[in-house]
């Protein structure tokens, strides 16, 4: 991720003209192509986020005057459990909505590799695939049914014999949390098989055939030549899972609205209930600051890591 | 390559199980959906008779038509001018080169790690402000911008990798940088531009959070946006939110399966290089 080349100016445009005020038209022109764009950008994600950040230190309901409160509304995350409690929570769900699609994704796609070569695997890649195009609340709805009560999971816990541990999932204190991050690993797993499998099948083949040929088996092949030559790939697919994980509003809004209790709270609905139904502006704000610095303070290391393997 | 009959069968079963896993809960909401209206049947219960009649019920109550016509303008003004501005810059950033190309690359890939939560709130006041809330503006523009970090990006990396022989030739030949920009580049782009194109629009379609914040009647909104309301008024009645549901799938299932190559080429080289 931001690779920036540093290969020199393939198209340097004074490389036709040697006139300065030359170079300086051509220069104002490529800034008017980017113009559009950054204007946009500017108005709507920059400006923004220097706003969350003013807000974050006053005290506004969003009509009245702003009062200036310092760093008071970072203290009140800190204070209460429901909302720094909804950042625990998020460490959580990357468990489920990162580590275990990203490694589970892994296995996938190296046993696509072994055993899947043809059409099948083709199918395979593109089943899984499906979830992760589909409207995050549809997700939500339908996982909200398949936990519930007469939903699909306890019918088939009850088929198998586990009827007494039947209940309604995303009801539970101590299962809900982990039932949202199921819908997490449905929505991803996809995603990180098919981005690891087209980086397997890039890998030369006669690795794999040399390996196979002294009778290496799934594991060996697995541990000595899929996983590190792909370091690159997995660190990307924990980059975009971790935001991910860090970023979900939609199938917590629509699955639980956070509940029971505060047990599926994320960051992205504690914003928004306390800025949009509470109208207490700084305080959403502060944890608004502290989710975007979050995201940025994990995803650094990762990407460090891979800058590292690329080179 | 030899590789034993277990491994096969253990490897093609994980990948079944996988695969029932996925399948699965299209296939019961699909099933649900046939029930009669307002009961609560089982998961996987078969319908008897099936209530087609719910996708009907569903299509009137969610007004699906007022909904197609607001997403599609949505799509319609969002796509367009986003791929138009974040081709220009991805030209000028990759193919011109022009002096703080790198900072600016920087400045937007960096957009790909904020949370749009991280943004409504300022969003949503700005668009008091200037009195677009509420509005069919009301998603698109702030859409816009928050595809930029991705757009931009992924036609940048179309543009670096353009031989630079063919620039240098228009070049002598007189064009002028909107010429070339126009006239050679953009043709050449079709294959990348089309790609986003399609991921902006199943992105737009599926948009919620902006939806929900910045439109008050659920049926300017997105489809995403829409069925999030549904949801909230049909919570109880199961069978005719999974048709709702159903309804609002399979226009992007069907987009997926139609573009699959382009839409996962897309997604994967967009995060790769990204």
């Amino acid at each position: 991720m931001m690779t920036l080349d540093n290969r020199p100016a393939a198209l340097s445009v004074s490389r036709r003209t040697h006139s300065n005020k030359r170079v300086r038209w051509e220069t104002i022109v490529g800034w008017l192509f980017v113009l559009p764009a950054l204007f946009m950008y500017a108005v709507f994600v920059l400006v923004p986020l220097l706003l969350s950040i003013l807000y974050s230190f006053n005290r506004w309901n969003g009509v009245g005057p702003m009062t200036w409160v310092g760093l008071k509304n970072y203290v009140t995350v800190f204070q209460f459990p429901n909302l720094i409690g909804t950042i625990f929570n998020s460490f959580w769900l990357i468990v489920w909505f990162s580590f275990i699609p990203v490694g589970l994704g892994l296995v996938t796609a190296s046993v696509i590799n072994r055993v899947a070569t043809g059409r099948f695997g083709e199918i395979a890649r593109t089943v899984l695939f499906l979830p992760y195009v589909i409207a995050l609340v549809a997700a939500g709805i339908i996982w909200g049914w398949l936990f519930s009560l007469s939903g699909l999971v306890n019918q088939i816990l009850e088929a198998i014999g586990l009827g007494a541990i039947t209940r309604a999932w995303l009801g539970d204190f101590n299962w809900a949390l982990s039932a949202v991050g199921i819908i997490g690993i449905w929505v991803l797993l996809g995603f990180c098989t098919v981005l690891l499998s087209t980086a397997i099948s890039k890998v030369d083949p006669a690795l794999y055939e040399s390996a196979r040929i002294d009778g290496s088996n799934w594991f060996t092949e697995f541990v000595a030549i899929t996983v590190p030559l792909l370091k690159y790939e997995i660190g990307v697919c924990l980059t975009v899972t971790v935001i991910f994980a860090l970023a979900t509003f939609d199938i917590v809004y629509v699955a639980t609205a956070g509940g029971p209790g505060n047990a599926t709270s994320v960051p992205g609905l504690q914003i928004y209930i306390l800025a949009f139904t509470q109208r207490n502006i700084g305080v959403a704000s502060a944890l608004a600051v502290m989710l975007m610095i979050l995201v940025v303070v994990i995803i650094l290391p990762i990407q460090r890591l891979n800058q590292e393997t690329k080179q | 390559m030899k590789i034993g009959r277990g491994e096969l069968f253990a490897g093609r079963t994980l990948l079944l199980v996988l695969m029932a896993f996925t399948i699965l809960p299209f296939i019961s909401i699909f099933m649900t959906a046939l029930h009669p209206s307002g009961t609560v049947p089982g998961g996987l219960d078969w319908p008897a008779p099936p209530q087609w009649g719910n996708f009907v019920d569903a299509f009137k109550e969610a007004h699906m038509t007022t909904l197609v016509i607001s997403s599609t303008r949505i799509v319609l003004l969002v796509v367009p001018v986003a791929l138009v501005i974040s081709t220009m810059a991805g030209f000028a950033i990759g193919l011109l080169r022009i002096p703080g190309s790198g900072v600016l690359l920087a400045l937007f890939v960096s957009g790909l790690t904020i949370p749009f939560s991280g943004l409504i709130i300022p969003i949503y006041f700005l668009e008091r402000a200037v009195g677009i809330y509420n509005t069919k503006f009301a998603i698109a523009l702030p859409l816009i911008a928050l595809y930029m970090p991705f757009a931009v990006f992924w036609m940048r990396a179309h543009f670096v990798n353009m031989p630079t022989e063919l620039s240098e030739a228009a070049r002598v030949d007189g064009a002028s940088t909107w010429n070339l920009f126009w006239h050679i580049h953009v043709p050449l782009a079709q294959a990348p531009i089309t790609s986003l194109g399609i991921l902006m629009s199943i992105w737009t379609w599926n948009q919620f959070l902006l939806a929900l914040v910045l439109v008050e009647d659920p049926n300017q909104r997105t489809m995403a946006g829409a069925l999030g309301a549904f949801q909230g008024h049909y919570a109880t009645d199961i069978p005719l939110l999974c048709a709702g549901t159903i309804l609002i799938l399979v226009p992007t299932l069907i987009v997926f399966v139609i573009f699959q190559r382009q839409i996962i080429t897309a997604l994967l080289q967009g995060s790769i290089k990204g």
